[in-house]
């Protein structure tokens, strides 16, 4: 991070009257902060304090990191692990069925909505619903965010939107997904031997599709936990709720370092724990990948 | 009982032969919806390269007097809040959109195929430091990615070129790291390489031909992710500076005035949708025309 | 021996995009009990199809089964609605199949185990405990060492030959009167092949199931089939017992298949026979014999008349062929 151009100095000053500043002045807050020392120095300095528990002190909040992330980080989480059960819960099933019907109404149904899903851009899918149901119909609060534990109904109405629209993609891109990799299963000889013992289709897709089809899918939702990250920076923008998205983006604009660097790396932290997560559920479906 | 036929006709010995070509021409066109994605894409083409012409207004030119007016005849989709013209800023933004889109593209695919190729060919020590940082590369948010490089490197569209291309590389990277590490397999690359052939020879003359089909396969369903990052970025204000037509700026901007003015917001996101959806559509085309599976599809 | 199947007239054809495949156009055969007949002919004759299509188990689209009747248990199956509950009772239950490839016609992500009592939960309403142990003494009968253990076991822990004898064991499990084998010795080792089908013969005796082999190798059908029947584009070209056909070959095509194999009693310098020609395209169809363009034995007729019917030559032996090879084939061999 700090590799980068852009005096953070300069920009924090720039507040204030930079004129007014003498040269000595602000070497002396240089000195302060701890960045007239060299790079390296720095660096190791602040990951000694991570693995204090201390992500360092915003520059101009003088909050600690932590306890930004702390405030914002539930938020995300909250409206991102919706957004991911939308995901398994509306577009898996969406895609087998799609995938068992193929060519029929339901397919052409599905595969349309799901062609569209991933093509609108997720702000602009924001803002259409805030038009549409919040200053149209007026049915949908449109902006903030409610803790569910503060109240419950006003917090689940309040996230309605946001997390229908981040969901969109991930909803659509599982669809197409989970019936693409459905397809290709029902062509495979096991499912016809499979048929030919007399088994009703039911069971057939049930018990010896799925939990071939599904393989390719759970490393699908693997990124998605990663996109999902990024769609909230776009959905907390426009709904104005703040999660670790809208902190990411006010620390880099305003080039907090501290902040950045911060969200990064919990960012960074919860993604690869859901790819280990992701790579132990490999075995439980794929015998095959168990046993070395 | 003997019916007349026609004798002496002879039988098709030799199955059909189709032409490679031919073929997927036939696949690829097979579908309306993908037809139609190649059309919106020649008007997408057409438009950026005769914006000038096109355009009824200078993007530009700011007109006071015409603030948020509404769809008419004068002004097809209406003007924003410093009168400009909505429908020329779209016809420009689609440039903005394109030059961005390409040049991401290119530098991206560019180095992360020379990465992978890199990678795979050499094995060893090389592949697992270049994989492990395509790895946390990719691990990462895309956007959340761009965005701070962006950031820092400053605005304009150079840096978030760079940004975006970032970003993208690690599929290339491993595609052709995969390729090669399948094709380095074969025997003819040992053929060669005992006539001597150097390993820049052989890595360019025989591992990337083979990989185009799915190269082609990934660029272009890569499109249309890129362009929704680009409107991203530029929706969050970052990349194109004021004054300068984008469709996501044009869409941050229009948010102010949504009750007044709704369609400042919801025809350039309209645009990125049409654009969107067409460069998906004809990237499943040459996906399903590529696909050997589907050759003489039952 | 009584009739158990008798297959009238099927037809099964295929819309593709190049045309009409009329990959079944009109067979008929019967299966006695305790039978083995053997169903030769060459990769695209239709063989498979036809016994695919006995099971109902052509997928729609795009493939049909237009014509004929399929008698088993004094009922037509093809009047049976394709996913009817008496339909499914007969597959597996009744008549039961089993394919080429070993490893990809079990199910990778299930234990040998379950595919296995899932035929006998269904068919014979065991309960798990009941077919698990049922299972074990399936595989042991296929001869699977130390069964009990294996039978935990995932398909790609066990070997190719292993596999063949589970999907045996698969197939047998609920006593079906008919045991379909697709090429089941096409995609294992020529050592297994023996094993594979002793065991099957074995089988045969054992449940009293009657066996439809299905293969291009003349070898197996020589030794363990009754009866035989050869097809050619669709069609059966020859019929008879076993021992008929292979001292009396007497339609074109199957001569020439028997003279493509090598003898040991040849003398080493001759060329190797084949049958000139391609195989047929079978879209578009003319209405002669499917065999005339490679025909050495062609006659006038041959080119003026639909395909023949088939008539008695001796008994139990039919041919479907216009011409007389009689005195040609001394010459020939």
């Amino acid at each position: 991070m700090r590799t980068l151009p852009g005096d953070p100095l300069i920009m924090y000053l720039s507040q204030d009257d930079m004129a007014d500043f003498s040269t000595e002045e602000l070497d002396k807050l240089r000195h302060e902060w701890g960045m007239d020392r060299p790079m390296a120095v720095q660096y190791i300095d602040w990951v000694g304090g991570v693995l204090h528990g201390d992500l360092g002190t915003s520059m101009f909040t003088h909050v600690t990191v932590s306890s930004e992330i702390i405030r914002a980080l539930p938020k995300t989480l909250y409206i991102g692990s919706l957004a991911f059960l939308l995901s398994i819960i509306v577009g898996v099933p969406a895609g087998v069925i799609a995938a068992i019907r193929r060519g029929g109404w339901l397919d052409t149904v599905v595969t349309m909505f799901a062609n569209l899903g991933i093509t609108i851009p997720i702000f602009w899918m924001g803002i259409l619903t805030i038009y549409l149901f919040g200053l149209y119909l007026g049915w949908l609060p449109i902006q903030g965010y409610t803790s569910p534990l503060d109240d419950f109904w006003l917090s689940t109405r309040k996230i309605i939107l946001p997390v229908f629209c981040l969901s969109i993609f991930a909803v659509a891109a599982s669809a197409r997904q989970t019936r693409s990799s459905m397809l290709e299963v029902i062509q495979q000889d096991y499912i016809r031997f499979a048929y030919s013992k007399g088994l009703p289709e039911r069971v057939v897709i049930m018990r010896h599709a799925l939990k071939n089809g599904l393989i390719p899918v759970i490393t699908l939702k693997g990124m998605h936990v990663s996109m999902l990250f990024g769609g909230s920076v776009l959905i907390e923008t426009v709904f104005n709720i703040p999660g670790m998205g809208r902190l990411a983006v006010d620390g880099v604009f305003s080039l907090d370092y501290a902040i950045v660097q911060g969200v990064i790396l919990i960012i960074a932290a919860v993604v690869t724990i859901s790819n280990l997560v992701v790579d132990i559920s490999y075995g439980w479906f794929d015998p095959r990948v168990r046993y070395r | 009982m003997s019916e007349k036929n026609s004798i002496g006709k002879d039988f098709q010995e030799v199955p059909l032969r189709v032409s490679g070509f031919k073929r997927f021409n036939r696949v690829f066109f097979s579908r309306g919806l993908v037809t139609f994605g190649l059309v919106i894409i020649v008007a997408f083409i057409i438009i950026t390269i005769f914006a000038p012409q096109l355009a009824p207004y200078d993007p530009n030119e700011l007109d006071m007097g015409s603030t948020l007016l509404q769809p008419s005849w004068e002004h097809l989709l209406g003007t924003d809040a410093l009168g400009r013209d909505t429908m020329s800023r779209i016809i420009f933004g689609a440039r903005t959109s394109l030059i961005i889109v390409i040049m991401a593209l290119c530098f991206g695919a560019t180095v992360g195929n020379v990465l992978g190729l890199i990678a795979g060919y050499f094995g060893g020590i090389t592949y697992a430091i270049i994989m492990r940082l395509i790895d946390a590369l990719m691990a990462f948010p895309m956007i959340l990615l761009a965005l701070t490089v962006a950031a820092l490197l400053g605005g304009g569209m150079r840096n978030v070129i760079v940004a975006l291309s970032i970003g993208m590389l690690p599929p290339y990277a491993r595609l052709m790291c995969g390729q090669v590490l399948t094709i380095k397999e074969n025997d003819y690359i040992t053929a060669t390489r005992s006539f001597g052939a150097s390993n820049l020879r052989i890595m360019l003359r025989h591992i990337v031909p083979n990989a185009f089909p799915p190269l082609i396969v990934l660029i272009t369903m890569q499109v249309g992710h890129v362009i929704l990052m680009e409107a991203g970025l530029s929706f969050l204000g970052v990349g194109i500076a004021p004054p300068a037509a984008a469709w996501g700026g044009m869409v941050s901007d229009g948010y102010q005035y949504l009750l007044k003015s709704p369609i400042l917001s919801v025809a350039p996101g309209f645009a990125i949708m049409l654009v969107v959806f067409a460069f998906n559509m004809i990237g499943d085309g040459f996906r399903d025309a590529f696909d050997p599976r589907l050759r003489g599809k039952l | 021996m009584s009739t158990i199947l008798e297959v009238k007239n099927l037809k099964t054809q295929f819309i593709t995009d190049g045309g009409l495949v009329k990959a079944v156009d009109g067979i008929s055969y019967y299966v006695n009990e305790k039978e083995i007949i053997g169903l030769v002919g060459e990769s695209g004759c239709g063989k498979s199809v036809s016994q695919l299509s006995v099971l109902q188990l052509i997928t729609n689209p795009p493939g049909r089964i237009v014509d004929g009747e399929i008698i088993f248990e004094k009922q037509d199956l093809l009047k049976l609605d394709v996913n009817s509950a008496e339909m499914r009772s007969i597959r597996g239950g009744k008549i039961a199949m089993i394919f080429q490839e070993p490893m990809t016609s079990l199910n990778p992500v299930l234990t040998i185990n379950r595919q296995l009592t899932e035929m006998l939960e269904l068919h014979l309403n065991m309960t798990s405990q009941v077919a698990r142990e049922r299972s074990i003494e399936l595989l042991k009968l296929v001869g699977i060492p130390e069964a009990s253990e294996r039978i935990d076991d995932y398909p790609h822990q066990f070997s190719g030959g292993m596999r063949q004898r589970a999907m045996i064991a698969i197939a047998l499990s609920c006593n079906p009167r008919v045991l379909i084998a697709d090429e089941p010795t096409t995609a294992v080792d020529v050592t297994i092949q023996a094993q594979i089908l002793e065991l099957m013969a074995d089988m045969v005796e054992h449940f009293n199931t009657s066996l439809v082999l299905v293969t291009h190798n003349l070898g197996i059908v020589a030794r363990y089939a009754h009866r035989i029947y050869v097809m050619y584009a669709g069609r059966i070209v020859e019929s008879g017992t076993s021992k008929a056909i292979f001292s009396n070959p007497r339609h074109p095509y199957t001569l020439g298949l028997m003279t493509s194999v090598p003898r040991l009693d040849e003398p080493r310098k001759r060329k190797l026979a084949t049958i000139k020609g391609l195989p047929p395209n079978l879209i578009n169809m003319p209405p002669t014999c499917a065999f005339l363009p490679r025909c050495p034995y062609a006659i006038d007729r041959c080119k003026q008349d639909i395909w023949p019917e088939m008539r008695l030559i001796e008994e139990q032996h039919h041919i479907s062929c216009y011409a007389d090879i009689e005195k040609e084939k001394n010459a020939y061999i």
